[in-house]
């Protein structure tokens, strides 16, 4: 009966991409965040963005919605809205301080997930993005599960080059595995800074062992592309504004939008596939 | 129990290293500061709590190793020049590296209760415990399993931004 709700609620859902890492601090919010203005700035698309990371909920902040507040209707709970066509949920909602630390053990956690999955009213969506926090634990067992009623077109797996994060990252490419989650393709985040003034290329985190792309290979697992490190973007993260919009001419915004329309593509293929099928 | 307290009797301060964000330096950290104490001349040991990420034996170059018990429960690696720095990590359970720890929380608890009193850490100055990010099951497994004991506090790690 739980799975049936799920699924009501889930229905008018086209796509659902998961971003994962498995490391933490790689930049999985960055990316989610600008993965959904990417999308949402074709306004014929409805984006959603479900911030599932409890304990450190990021995207409230870097939406530029911090301070907003959950709103109950007879529909459920509503998203907050950046734009007409982008609406977000997180934890961060929730909170009544920014400060406040949620420490919760994993039941209680899932039990908040499976509340956001089933009881916001996200209305008829193009694209569900859900950033997840670092790790393998329950947020990504449950997420999972939860979203079996629906489908998940994917997971895109975020990295920076250095060899301690690829080992994370490894574990969690083989997290999506076990779970029969398919993987659209790894991102490698901070990957070469191009200094401003000189635009001499410096390896900030150095890829000691081939990097993302590399290990794509070996893994036999896409490789979406690399985004290097532009100081702009914490900025915009910082102060809740899109990367994206404030920095057009960056070379990682030329990555991003990139990155973005191959998850597009995919998701539109995998798409066509379905109803081939049916 | 009493053979609980015997592993952890010998240990003077415990100290955690601590976040909330992830990637912002807490291994890191925590290798260096076992090394900079070892050179201090410190007797010093690492808890790797962090189970679906551990990162440190990578940095000190033991990510090959096994462990194995004796009478008094696992013995630690013993890492660094002078191979003095006694380090426990779930990364020495795995079969293979790359295999996901996929636990919920529940089992992660179990396995951190026995990190914390199961280890034949002997005598030492400092005891680094190094964490995940976030506020949950591993942190508070940890902190209620090292309450009895010598815990000298948390020092929390971050970047600017």
């Amino acid at each position: 009966a739980e799975a049936a709700e799920l699924r009501a609620r889930l229905r008018a859902v086209r796509h659902t991409v998961l971003v994962l890492s498995g490391k933490g601090g790689v930049g999985k919010s960055t990316f989610s965040a600008l993965l959904a203005h990417g999308l949402a700035a074709d306004e014929t698309k409805q984006v959603a963005l479900l911030d599932i990371d409890i304990c450190g909920p990021s995207i409230p902040k870097m939406m530029g919605l911090e301070g907003e507040q959950v709103h109950q209707s007879g529909s459920g709970w509503s998203p907050v809205y950046v734009e007409e066509n982008l609406g977000v949920m997180s934890v961060g909602f929730l909170l009544s301080s920014p400060d406040d630390a949620v420490i919760w053990r994993g039941p209680k956690k899932n039990g908040l997930i499976k509340q956001f999955l089933r009881d916001v009213d996200w209305g008829e969506v193009d694209y569900l993005i859900v950033d997840t926090p670092p790790g393998t634990s329950d947020e990504h067992l449950s997420i999972v599960q939860y979203l079996s009623a629906t489908h998940i077109d994917g997971a895109v797996i975020v990295t920076t080059p250095q060899e301690v994060s690829l080992q994370d990252v490894r574990k969690e490419i083989n997290f999506c595995r076990k779970v029969k989650l398919p993987i659209i393709g790894v991102v490698e985040n901070m990957s070469g800074f191009v200094c401003p003034k000189c635009k001499n290329e410096s390896q900030i985190f150095p890829p000691t062992t081939g990097g993302a792309e590399k290990m794509c290979q070996n893994l036999n697992v896409s490789f979406l592309g690399k985004v290097p490190l532009d100081p702009q973007i914490g900025k915009s993260c910082d102060r809740g504004q899109s990367f994206l919009a404030e920095a057009p001419e960056s070379p990682a915004t030329l990555s991003y939008r990139n990155i973005i329309q191959r998850i597009e593509e995919y998701c539109e293929q995998h798409h066509l596939q379905e109803e081939k099928i049916m | 129990t009493l053979a609980e307290r015997a592993n952890l009797a010998g240990v003077q301060h415990i100290l955690l290293v601590l976040s909330g964000k992830g990637g912002v330096g807490k291994s890191t950290l925590s290798t260096e500061l076992a090394l900079a104490l070892r050179h201090a001349g410190k007797r010093v040991g690492i808890l790797d709590v962090d189970l679906c990420g551990p990162s440190i034996p990578r940095m000190l170059r033991v990510q090959d190793s096994a462990v194995h018990q004796c009478d008094s429960g696992w013995v630690p690696v013993f890492v660094g020049q002078d191979k003095a720095i006694a380090l426990m990590s779930i990364g020495f359970l795995l079969e293979r590296p790359d295999d996901a720890v996929v636990w919920r929380g529940p089992k992660k608890n179990a396995l951190i209760k026995q990190f914390v009193t199961d280890v034949a850490w002997g005598d030492l100055d400092f005891l680094i415990v190094d964490t995940p990010p976030g506020t949950s099951d591993e942190h508070i497994s940890t902190v209620e399993a090292l309450r009895p004991y010598q815990m000298l506090g948390a020092v929390l790690v971050t970047t600017p931004q």
